[in-house]
């Protein structure tokens, strides 16, 4: 299986080990991951106002990138996989800010949303089937608690991302489960750590990122996975005597088939 | 511009109808920044509502928002109050020299391990 895949900026940089063993797996997997030639940075939030145009073009560029190359889309990074699902969905939707952008940017064939765009763990789940992971693990995590961190932009809003129930989430459950692990369910898994306001209020990334492992830690989690590199940094810098290791799920993944150097 | 005009430009900008409010409070109940915001979801909607903006333009609760879809996700009759919230933003933002970050104030908020997620985030949210 081939897909067009679109790592974005921190994977590049402080999230280097996300992408890393993200390829890693994928290679082991027998999927082979196309990364989009000048790809540009997706802005990190999506750009909500309807009149922001030229904010969205770097992901309608990418989008159309794949769509010429005839391939899915996978992203890895939580805030990549967010904007780039809800420009695409603008696109296909909202025909002023399609006009607009197809306006601006004159490809060679307008772009109305035609590509798929999925998060490396839709393509485990979808692609691959949660199974077959299961039995390719040679290095299970038996034993180990788990609690997945989902944060907030994997799954909201639910109506345009549709990667699974918002407020009930499976999937990174399931992944946890085929890796060997038991997953520990709690509530604050898909509530926000602090996000970019960290930059500027340090106090309350403490207070959301604290709820989330103090949460996670009560119900008896050894270690918490996530595909966001901002709730990875948030949580790490706010642990407050928490003793919950937070990873990043692909390292979990190449740990599990064998591939982790 | 007047109140009306720039009410219209928000609910334009935002495509969110204020109307279908029902005051239940539950975007606000589920902020999770609601304790730093002195405006809170559903006043936001509220005051856009009855044109009161210019007092949202001036409050610091603008660049509270954490853009978490919380509210969006959760309103039980799909208002999605952080859209309106961005569009106050925006048009703050706009408004000349009018930048929430300013230059030089970046590299004090930086730390080795931040991400670049979050700086370029903090670009799109609080300058233009």
């Amino acid at each position: 299986m081939i897909f067009s895949y679109y790592p974005g900026c921190t994977l590049k940089t402080k999230a280097k080990d996300l992408d890393r063993y993200g390829r890693k797996s994928a290679e082991a997997l027998g999927i082979t991951l196309e990364e989009i030639p000048n790809w540009q940075c997706c802005g990190g939030v999506y750009p909500i106002s309807k009149d922001e145009i030229a904010t969205k073009l770097s992901s309608v560029r990418a989008l159309a990138s794949a769509k010429e190359a005839g391939q899915d889309l996978v992203t890895l990074c939580s805030a990549c996989h967010n904007v780039l699902k809800q420009v695409n969905n603008d696109m296909a939707n909202d025909e002023e800010i399609c006009a607009k952008a197809n306006r601006y940017l004159e490809l060679e064939e307008e772009y109305h949303g035609e590509t798929n765009v999925i998060h490396y763990l839709e393509m485990l789940r979808d692609k691959v089937g949660f199974d077959k992971i299961k039995e390719l693990v040679k290095n299970p995590f038996t034993g180990k608690k788990i609690g997945a961190y989902y944060g907030c932009l994997l799954l909201r809003p639910g109506k345009v991302l549709q990667m699974d129930n918002p407020e009930n989430p499976k999937i990174m459950e399931d992944f946890i489960r085929a890796i060997g692990g038991t997953p520990v369910i709690y509530p604050m898994r898909n509530e926000c750590c602090g996000g970019y306001v960290t930059l500027e209020d340090k106090a309350l990334a403490n207070k959301r990122s604290g709820k989330v492992l103090e949460n996670a830690k009560d119900m008896g989690a050894d270690m918490l996975i996530t595909a966001c590199p901002l709730c990875l940094y948030n949580l790490n810098k706010n642990t407050d005597g928490y003793d919950v290791p937070v990873y990043y799920f692909t390292e979990l993944l190449a740990e599990a088939l064998g591939v982790k150097d | 511009m007047n109140r009306k005009d720039k009410q219209e430009q928000i609910l334009r900008m935002s495509g969110v109808n204020a109307r279908k409010c029902m005051r239940c409070g539950k975007c606000s109940a589920t902020c999770p920044a609601y304790d730093e915001m002195e405006y809170h979801p559903h006043q936001f909607v509220y005051m856009v509502e009855s044109g009161n903006i210019e007092p949202l333009f001036e409050s610091e609760s603008i660049y509270k928002c954490l853009t978490c879809f919380a509210c969006v996700e959760r309103c039980p009759r799909d208002v999605q109050p952080a859209k309106l919230i961005e569009a106050v933003r925006v048009m703050a933002l706009r408004q000349q020299d009018n930048t929430h970050m300013k230059k030089g104030d970046l590299p004090m908020m930086l730390d080795e391990d931040i991400p670049q997620q979050a700086i370029v985030s903090a670009f799109r949210k609080y300058t233009k």
